[in-house]
């Protein structure tokens, strides 16, 4: 078999990029090792309308399990800071339903996909990739001008292509969650964000409100905690009994979060998209916007590519120097508030809690530093931390 | 060596993304570390569930 574009991984990363290739005309193959594309999920399901909008896709609506006005953010003692406002709004969707519409938009549009396929191992010879699949039928080799790696965290394609993705601990959060049904004393038309070093150190704790049910998870950096993720969560739920009293898990879900974004993104004939070249955003961990515009800018690249047949590296470099035109600014910033936030101590986010309102916080996750650093120079206790990972 | 316990298993595949040698990869349901690991513990660490043990 023969194709132009062969995607590894049917992710979002994955069905954009094979809409986007298919709508330019090329031939186009997905393969995805599961059995049903969408499930397990590792996400907590939550996107902004904001970032929709950007995107310009328009949702089918079965995909939208939950309506977001904005953000419930607890300190550690349970002080509490509302995030509202048209930037905060957004959507809990369901994976399993998102990803499967997805994939049809990139079938109606003329993609091939093959399920319960693994990609096994691939070889460059002659300006093509031979990318060995195993699937029900047996082993085939795939023959393509372009592979594309949507394989999440686990990527294989990159480190095939001699790429670099191996994540460090210190950058990679340790992720758990349950969905459950039956919580009590939650206002559903808010995600509830929880802080503090004994709820999920150098990561927080979520609620993201479904339809019928709710993610309830965690994400810590493992190195620098006492218990496994597992652990903190049902401490988590055990130590708000208000909340989970008559909660039961409906599924459970695990994942390796890449928080801090190295890969080289492009080899011959190679290109990585979402976690797999781990762009996801630092400071909250949401991968969904950042996993389909990577997709958006590499189509273009790539749709190019083939059209004059160069599929070197240099000609690839466009995605990755287009996507650091977007990005790499900001994600210095985000890094350095990341670093900041990973020293703090509970008494410290309970000042934070007293001195930020709801839209400082928003200003912070687009990476505006400078108001911040006025803020809290003033407090004796964080100034310390903020010479040292705020200021150049 | 590092063992699996596969009743704890998410086969969320995370610690395939910070094993430095290569040596594990999630197939569909089904984490396999091959004769590659070095016993670094990465995976051992990062795991949610505790479902790596070294033993």
């Amino acid at each position: 078999m023969k194709v132009d574009c062969l995607i590894v991984g049917a992710g979002p990363a994955g069905s954009v990029m094979a809409r986007e290739m298919a709508s330019y005309g090329h031939n186009v193959l997905v393969v995805e090792k599961k059995q049903e594309i969408g499930c397990p999920k590792r996400c907590a399901e939550g996107i902004t309308k904001h970032g929709l909008d950007k995107l310009e896709m328009k949702l089918h609506p079965l995909c939208i399990f939950g309506k977001i006005r904005g953000a419930m953010l607890y300190s550690p003692s349970s002080k509490k800071v509302v995030m509202e406002g048209e930037q905060m709004e957004g959507y809990v969707l369901e994976r399993k339903i998102f990803e499967k519409w997805l994939a049809s938009e990139a079938i109606r549009k003329g993609a091939s996909y093959m399920v319960k396929t693994q990609a096994i191992g691939m070889k460059r010879e002659n300006k093509e990739w031979k990318v060995k699949v195993r699937n029900v039928e047996g082993i085939h080799e795939i023959k393509a001008k372009i592979v594309v790696g949507a394989d999440g965290v686990e990527s294989k394609v990159g480190r095939w292509a001699g790429l670099n993705t191996i994540n460090k601990i210190t950058d990679y959060h340790s992720g758990i969650q349950f969905e459950m049904a039956g919580l009590n004393k939650i206002d559903e038309n808010y995600i509830h964000i929880f802080f503090g070093k004994e709820v999920a150190p150098y990561g927080y704790a979520w609620i993201f409100p479904k339809a019928f049910s709710f993610n309830v998870g965690l994400g810590i950096i493992a190195k620098n905690a006492k218990m496994r993720a597992y652990d903190y969560l049902k401490k988590f739920i055990e130590e708000h009994k208000e909340i989970f009293e008559n909660a039961q898990p409906i599924e459970i879900n695990a994942g390796g979060v890449p928080v801090s974004h190295f890969t080289e993104m492009v080899s011959d004939g190679v290109m990585l998209v979402g976690d797999a070249a781990q762009l996801v955003n630092p400071i909250h961990g949401g991968g969904i916007y950042r996993a389909i515009h990577s997709s958006m800018i590499a189509s273009k690249v790539a749709n190019e590519a083939l059209n004059k047949n160069d599929l070197s590296k240099e000609k690839l470099k466009e995605y990755e120097k287009k996507w650091n035109e977007e990005y790499e600014e900001k994600n210095k910033k985000l890094m350095k508030l990341r670093n900041f936030l990973e020293r703090l101590e509970d008494n410290d986010f309970e000042l934070l809690a007293e001195i930020l309102e709801g839209e400082d916080i928003y200003a912070l996750t687009q990476a505006k530093l400078a108001f911040f650093i006025k803020k809290v120079i003033k407090k004796p206790s964080l100034l310390r931390l903020a010479k040292k990972y705020l200021i150049d | 060596m590092v063992r699996i316990n596969y009743d704890a298993c998410l086969y969320c595949g995370g610690c395939v993304g910070i094993c430095p040698v290569d040596a594990i990869t999630l197939y569909e349901v089904r984490i396999e570390i091959n004769e590659k690991c070095v016993n670094c513990g990465n995976c051992v660490e990062f795991c949610p569930v505790g479902a790596l043990v070294m033993e």
